[in-house]
């Protein structure tokens, strides 16, 4: 079948137009009905996607399933994936059944709950697919929608101000990005991305102009390249998020249902990072050659400042937040390293984040539909009534604190390989983010579930459910799986990192060259 | 065989962790224990056996990046079947021991089921260790390193209801973490400089490393020095060492067992390893190596100054791991590896057994530690009072000197500890002064612990000393056998790992192959003519050793170990005299005159007070560290993100859409309708262009 793709994109969008269309009522029957059907058409997307795993090609380093169709107004949909976005296609469909999963206990809204999951999975999919511009804007910009919805519906007390928040951030980046996109179909002449068929110009390949021009007197080093870059580098950077533009994710994730949380951390986030991968590495390597020390400085402050606030949070889910921001540190530092240590590491630890960050706040989720609070305060000694949830709980802390044998570790090391190569300063900086994670999150672990079980409020509370052990299985069989044998992913993503690598180096081998021939002039 | 050693704990663990609920309690720990038993068995065949093979044997690929390859694979050599027989055979022991220590523990409640839970760890600790040994990378050494990290957070928060073993469990954890983020900087600056992190393309370009500069931080570094001192940053870490040592004294929270296992015999000493492990770069990097003997002999003076005055039995023993571990340091930064490791060895034996010794003292005593509430418990246990007695002369390095038959006759700790001694008389004048006086203290706190538990009047409880009993089989047997081996270690093993330079190569199978080729024959003369030189010079001088063979390197210009024999007979009586003084002194504060103990603290207060709180490390790491780092977690996330970041970016939103106010106090859909007319908008603008292009 030649449109795997499209079926993956759009079976659940399909199932969410039934559900709306044809499901009427809010009893439970009507409850049940709609999650029945939501679990079936993520879990059927989930098996489809599997048929696009093991026909993929690693050697392949091109774009593979690839569709083209002509659209409205001229348009063409195109869609693809290379060894950079298959896995990140393979996150979404394996997570959101889990999700779906995770919401049975919802009572409130639940059709349009999952009308809402179910439209955010075809455009997150879509968003690691899509192989034309326009169709990339729309996939990216959409796919906020559903999450405000979630968020805004929900979510806690203090929603609205979560959710404004969020849409600030995000408001200016679009623009910029928005700007960007018209400037380069402008240069380009085209909106298409890659696989545009033999003899047309596709935006990867295409080179955009990088001689410096000054604008109002100041130098732009790296031209236009440069530029596009920053535009693209706003929505990119508040996506991850990265320091300083991360405070909208505390909120957000405070706000936001378990499930909500869950999305968010888990796939949400890599949109960012996939945006780096995708457009501000192999489309404007020169401008990423001027920016990236500074990407890099970002991303270690990032780091220990994100762990340094960790620590202080007196909420659970905040606390889990700030550690994404402090994860998604390494994530930007690996891609802008721009070595295949780097990259490999940066991808490994985004999907290796999926299922723990994904973990960790159902494990919030979990003691939260008990007690209805997240207040760490409020818990203690909960190994007491609660083995099986301390055990799970355990596995996913040390997960996030790196620890070798799960998938946690396995990015973090690759990324600070890979940057220590290109700045020792960077790397030692970021190093302490191994320190400092250990701190929080132990921390966290020691105030929630050790000690004696005293609190009167907690003494009827129980322990994991088969369904929540289920949802629970599965993510720490992979977080361990990668953990042991991470080739399953690098293997995949090894090759087209080490062609996009290779690009970057000859592109900004020219820029090197061109300086030390302008020091000869000089 | 090698696999079945080294996954056989690993079963057990497993086994013991989940399969107790389909098989029960009681068979799910023998079989944990039986397992750990043939593993033991197996490490012993392997080291008598001695035939190593030549290439580590591949299980398959961990971590592939580019140039970056790690297998999980299984280096077999001298060292490593060393470790292995300490490990198995303690960690064996302990599982025996565990049984009648850990029946009815007082901390669990009626029906808890800990027992399992309990194997569980120790096996899984006893994995990691042993996939830290055989690592034939750096990444999977690494991987066992953090492994027994875990295994040790897990083990010292065992009991998870005491707010203090909780806390413990934790500064363990992290202080190791400050350890493994040098240990981590080492790695990378080892691939940066080889592209390889496989121990045996580094081993073979470690001439080359030392001819190596690298760009650190502010300035340019000899490679060799830096890659060693990050590495023994780490190793200060596991190893307790002074400025990291912190977390050792509090990891007595745990069950005596684990104490036992972990924090005596294996995996303090995983530094000391690491250090010998990585030889061939070491031996290159002389300040790096003058910076670990140095850190060594403080360590071994410092821990045993705070040994001699504190009264929770366990932490005594601590604080004395922690200065015999820096005993070890010291040989292993003089280059005299196979001292080190024979100190690690003998170390292994009379450590568990005064842990396993005094674990049986608190059992008895009904989970009593304060030994000033112990005394004249001689005869109501005496086949622990033998053991703890056996462990105390191997500690304090009773024997025989100057008779030599062979090897020298004394217990362990005799044979090993003057060898480090000679060796730093050798190497550095400081640290040789630094350990016969930290010997003298050592013998001092050894025997004030002997004296103050079994000897004078009971002290304490009435109720607790009338019931004291002596412990059941399982854990006296475990004595016996470590018993054995703290009086014979040292005279057995002295020949292969002290008695001269050859005997210690053979052993570590270092061949001096014919591959001598020009550049070997040139240092070969140069040897030849420094040997000349050398008053102490004897015998045909050693031939070049190729880095990377053999289970450790020793440099060319290395003879200390040759050296260390030649030593005056006065450095050789000393550290004996400087026991001879302990154990006088212990005697006379503790048997003769027991009221100078109380006059001494009186007299010299602030020395005692200082003492007793171990130099004041915790506080001032509290007060440096700890309290700022909350402070600035704190202001970060006030100031930093309340009222800068989110104070800027709300001040923009007013400043640019005065509506933003507005839009808040509207239903939530107002802006998100907003928002989705705002990217059709975009869209629409983007095919006009495009259309209008495709016109064009």
């Amino acid at each position: 079948m030649d449109n795997l793709l499209s079926i993956v994109t759009f079976t659940p969008l399909i199932a969410a137009l039934i559900l709306a269309i044809f499901l009427r009522g809010d009893d439970e029957a009507a409850q049940r009905n709609a999650k029945w059907l939501a679990l079936g058409a993520t879990t059927f997307t989930f098996i489809v996607s599997l048929f696009i795993l093991a026909g993929f090609d690693p050697d392949d380093t091109g774009f593979q399933f690839v569709e083209e169709r002509a659209w409205i107004a001229g348009l063409t949909y195109r869609m693809g994936v290379d060894g950079i976005s298959v896995l990140f296609v393979m996150l979404t469909t394996f997570l959101m059944p889990l999700v779906i999963a995770a919401c049975w206990d919802v009572t409130t809204r639940v059709k349009d709950y999952m009308v809402a999951l179910l439209v955010l999975e075809t455009l997150m999919i879509g968003v690691f697919c899509a192989l034309d511009l326009i169709l990339f804007y729309l996939f990216f910009e959409a796919g906020l929608i559903p999450m405000f919805l979630i968020i805004g519906i929900w979510g806690g007390a203090n929603r609205i101000y979560a959710s404004f928040k969020f849409f600030l951030y995000t408001l200016l980046g679009s623009v910029l990005m928005l700007v960007a996109m018209i400037a380069m179909y402008l240069d380009a002449g085209t909106t298409c991305i890659g696989a545009c068929g033999a003899n047309n110009v596709e935006l990867l390949t295409h080179t955009f102009p990088s001689e410096p021009f000054s604008v109002l007197g100041i130098d732009i080093v790296g031209g236009m390249q440069t530029l596009l870059w920053l535009a693209f580098f706003a929505s990119f950077a508040v996506k991850m998020p990265m320091w300083p533009v991360h405070t909208w994710l505390p909120d957000a994730h405070v706000q936001a249902p378990t499930a909500g949380s869950v999305v968010l951390a888990a796939i949400l986030l890599k949109m960012g990072g996939y945006g780096f991968l995708r457009f501000s590495l192999p489309m404007f390597p020169v401008g990423s050659e001027v920016l990236g020390p500074l990407v890099l400085w970002l991303s270690a402050i990032a780091i220990v400042y994100a762990s340094l606030v960790a620590m202080m949070q007196d909420d659970m889910k905040k606390l889990i937040a700030y550690s994404s921001v402090a994860h998604m540190g390494f994530v930007t530092m690996g891609i802008f390293a721009a070595n295949q240590q780097g990259l490999d590491g940066a991808i490994f630890q985004m999907i290796s984040h999926g299922f723990i960050s994904g973990a960790l706040f159902l494990c919030v989720g979990v003691v939260y539909d008990r007690m209805h609070t997240r207040e760490i305060a409020a818990y203690g000694g909960l190994v007491n009534r609660m083995p099986a949830y301390a055990l799970i709980f355990m596995l996913f802390t040390m997960a996030n604190v790196g620890l070798p044998g799960t998938s946690g570790f396995v990015g973090e090391f690759l990324t600070l390989v890979g940057v220590f190569q290109a700045n020792t300063w960077v790397a030692l900086v970021a190093c302490t983010g191994v320190i400092l994670s250990a701190g929080y999150a132990l921390w966290l672990y020691r105030r929630v579930v050790f000690g004696d079980l005293i609190k009167e409020s907690l003494r009827s509370i129980t322990d994991l459910t088969g369904r929540e052990k289920a949802i629970f299985a599965p993510l720490a069989f992979f977080t361990i799986l990668l953990g042991i044998y991470p080739s399953l992913v690098t293997d995949i993503i090894g090759p087209s990192v080490a062609a996009l690598v290779a690009n970057y180096e000859m592109a900004t081998a020219d820029l090197a060259l061109q300086g030390a021939v302008a020091s000869v002039d000089n | 065989m090698e696999t079945i050693l080294l996954f056989a704990p690993l079963v057990g663990a497993l086994v013991c962790g989940f399969g107790w609920k389909f098989i029960g309690e009681k068979p799910a720990m023998v079989t944990s224990t039986a397992l750990l038993f043939l593993s033991a068995f197996l490490s012993w065949l392997v080291f008598l056996l001695g035939n190593f093979p030549e290439n580590s044997i591949p299980l398959f690929t961990w971590v592939e990046s580019g140039g970056l390859v790690a297998d999980w694979a299984i280096r077999m050599d001298r060292l490593t079947a060393t470790m292995l027989i300490v490990i198995t055979t303690v960690s064996a022991l302990v599982h025996l021991y565990s049984f009648g220590y850990m029946d009815h523990d007082p901390q669990w409640r009626e029906g808890e089921v800990y027992k399992p839970r309990f194997f569980a760890y120790l096996s899984f600790f006893t994995f990691a260790m042993l996939m830290l040994v055989t690592a034939d990378n750096l990444l999977q050494l690494f991987f066992g390193w953090e492994g027994v990290g875990v295994a040790s957070y897990l083990l010292i928060g065992f009991y998870w209801r005491k707010p203090s073993a909780g806390s413990a469990a934790m500064k363990a954890f992290i202080v190791n973490r400050v350890g493994d983020f040098g240990f981590l900087l080492a790695i990378f600056a080892i691939f940066y400089v080889t592209d390889s992190i496989q121990f045996e393309t580094i081993f073979a370009l470690a001439p080359e490393i030392a001819e190596t500069t690298i760009r650190f931080l502010w300035t340019d570094w000899n490679a060799a020095n830096l890659i060693a001192f990050l590495l023994f940053v780490g190793a200060m870490g596991k190893s307790a060492q002074l400025g990291l040592h912190t977390w050792l004294p509090d990891a007595m929270e745990g069950p005596t067992p684990v104490s036992a296992l972990i924090h005596a015999a294996t995996m303090v000493t995983a530094g000391v390893f690491l250090v010998c492990r990585m030889s061939p770069i070491m031996e290159f990097a002389d300040t790096a190596m003058a910076f670990v003997v140095v850190l060594g002999a403080a360590t071994a003076f410092f821990a045993a100054t705070v040994g001699l005055v504190q009264n929770d039995i366990k932490r005594v023993i601590a604080y004395s791991t922690c200065s015999q571990l820096g005993y070890m340091f010291v040989a292993a930064g003089l280059g005299a590896y196979s001292v080190a490791m024979f100190h690690l060895l003998t170390h292994a034996f009379f450590k568990a057994m005064l842990f396993l010794g005094a674990g049986s003292v608190i059992h008895a005593m009904h989970h009593e530690q304060d030994m000033r509430n112990y005394g004249g418990l001689k005869d109501k246990i005496p086949y622990t009072f033998w053991a703890m007695m056996i462990g105390t002369l191997a500690i304090t390095g009773v024997g025989i000197p100057l008779l030599y038959i062979g090897f020298p006759v004394g217990f362990a700790g005799f044979v090993s500890k003057d060898a480090i001694i000679e060796v730093a008389y050798v190497g550095n004048t400081g640290a040789f002064w630094a350990l016969v006086v930290a010997a003298m203290f050592t013998s001092f706190y050894s025997w004030r612990l002997m004296f103050l538990t079994f000897y004078g009047t009971p002290r304490g409880d009435k109720h607790t000393h009338e019931h004291a009993h002596e412990s059941p089989a399982t854990m006296t047997i475990p004595l016996g056998v470590l018993g054995v081996g703290a009086v014979l270690a040292g005279m057995v093993f002295y020949g292969p790992f002290f008695g001269s330079q050859a005997k210690v190569d053979k052993f570590f199978d270092i061949s001096h192959s014919e591959a001598a080729d020009h550049t070997a024959i040139t240092t070969h003369i140069i040897g030849a003519a420094n040997a000349a030189d050398d008053d102490h010079g004897h015998g045909e001088p050693r031939a070049p050793q190729t880095p990377g063979e053999g289970a450790i390197y020793v440099g060319d210009d290395n003879n200390v170990i040759n050296e260390a024999h030649e030593v005056p007979a006065w450095v050789k009586v000393s550290p004996f005299i400087a026991m001879l003084l302990g154990f006088g002194a212990a005697w006379l504060f503790y048997i003769k005159a027991t009221w100078l103990p109380r006059q001494w603290q009186q007299n010299l207060g602030p020395l005692y007070g200082f003492l007793l709180n171990k130099w004041y490390f915790d506080e001032i790491y509290d007060a440096v560290f700890v309290r700022p780092a909350k402070g600035l977690g704190r202001l970060l996330w006030k100031k930093g993100d309340g009222t800068i970041i989110d104070g800027g970016i709300n001040g923009l939103a007013m400043g640019i859409v005065p509506f933003a106010t507005k839009w808040l106090n509207r239903a939530q859909s107002g802006y998100i309708f907003t928002y989705a007319f705002a990217m059709v908008i975009g869209i629409v603008a983007l095919i006009t262009w495009t259309t209008i292009g495709a016109g064009n």
